[in-house]
């Protein structure tokens, strides 16, 4: 298994040459820089705040927030999405440039959570937006969020860009 | 090579850097551009207009008169932190007159902006829009106009 995400393949044990793929490098350097976007729905977004503090740190994962989707590359829907602010979630994804990864953070974010009744919640937001992770829990604790995020990136690093077909 | 050699491969290399990167984005980076995606960011909402607007030429005097506190900052922080030595060196005397004189010159400057009015937001707008009359907000004035022209509803 940890052969898989080691990107240096190194010739031999000494060997002073390191080969590796673009799409392993291009790989390794997208999952290690996941900026994500500045964006707090509802209570989610407290538990989005702790993790990106001192005591979770997101930042030594290469993650930090970016408070426009134009450096963004990882969307974590934090929170409950009512229909109003459905569009703008998405409007938000349109905005990001590519690769672009979805996290659905809370109950809300997933089915609408405690809200599932409501007439003005949306249920789900992969109902908008492809998702790539779900996150379970109401809310999920930083270190829930922290694995969630570490799910996207050993997604990142199985993508082919340039060699198509799986290696 | 000496030291300068050194500096001048750093800068080099720093120069170098900038463009090489920019080609391997050309190269790894995809690129999908749609109406939604270079829309305006407006936080999500949808945007009304063009982003590109004229910001009233008063700001500028304001940007004018922040320098008068930027420079004073800046200037005067490192003075701070050698005054001790000065002090100890028996220089205390020459070190204050020397920041003090600096400092009223910048407050001269601020004296000036509010004699002649530049603090006062308000002041402008009469004289902005070319009108007599006493002080008033922009508001008040609006009305007053549409009062002229016999609207009953202002």
């Amino acid at each position: 298994m940890l052969e898989r995400f080691n990107i240096v393949n190194r010739l031999s044990g000494d060997a002073d040459l390191i080969l590796t793929t673009v799409d392993e490098a291009v790989n390794l350097a997208r999952a290690n820089s996941l900026w994500y976007l500045l964006m707090g729905l509802a209570c989610c977004s407290i538990e989005l705040m702790q993790t990106g503090g001192p005591r979770a740190d997101l930042d030594r994962f290469g993650s930090l927030f970016r408070a426009t989707p134009r450096q963004s590359d990882l969307m974590i829907v934090a929170g409950t999405i009512t229909l109003k602010m459905a569009p703008r979630l998405r409007r938000l994804y349109d905005q990001m440039a590519e690769p672009k990864y979805v996290i659905a953070m809370g109950s809300c974010a997933n089915c609408g959570g405690p809200f599932d009744r409501s007439y003005s919640v949306l249920r789900g937001v992969d109902k908008i937006i492809p998702v790539d992770v779900y996150l379970p829990g109401c809310p999920p604790r930083p270190e829930a969020l922290t694995e969630a995020l570490m799910k996207v990136q050993e997604k990142i690093k199985k993508e082919r860009y340039f060699l198509k077909k799986e290696a | 090579m000496n030291v300068y050699g050194n500096i001048f491969v750093f800068f080099a290399a720093g120069l170098l850097f900038v463009f090489l990167v920019m080609a391997l984005v050309k190269i790894v980076a995809p690129r999908r551009p749609n109406c939604e995606k270079n829309a305006t960011y407006e936080c999500g909402e949808k945007p009304v207009g063009s982003g590109w607007l004229n910001f009233n030429a008063r700001f500028y005097l304001i940007a004018i008169l922040f320098i008068i506190f930027d420079v004073e900052l800046v200037l005067v922080f490192p003075v701070v932190v050698r005054f001790r030595d000065q002090l100890a060196g028996g220089n205390g005397a020459a070190a204050f007159l020397d920041i003090f004189l600096f400092a009223a010159v910048l407050f001269l400057g601020l004296v000036y902006a509010w004699k002649n009015g530049y603090l006062e937001w308000l002041r402008g707008v009469r004289k902005q829009l070319r009108v007599e009359g006493p002080i008033t907000t922009l508001k008040d004035w609006m009305a007053e106009q549409s009062r002229a022209r016999g609207d009953r509803n202002a």
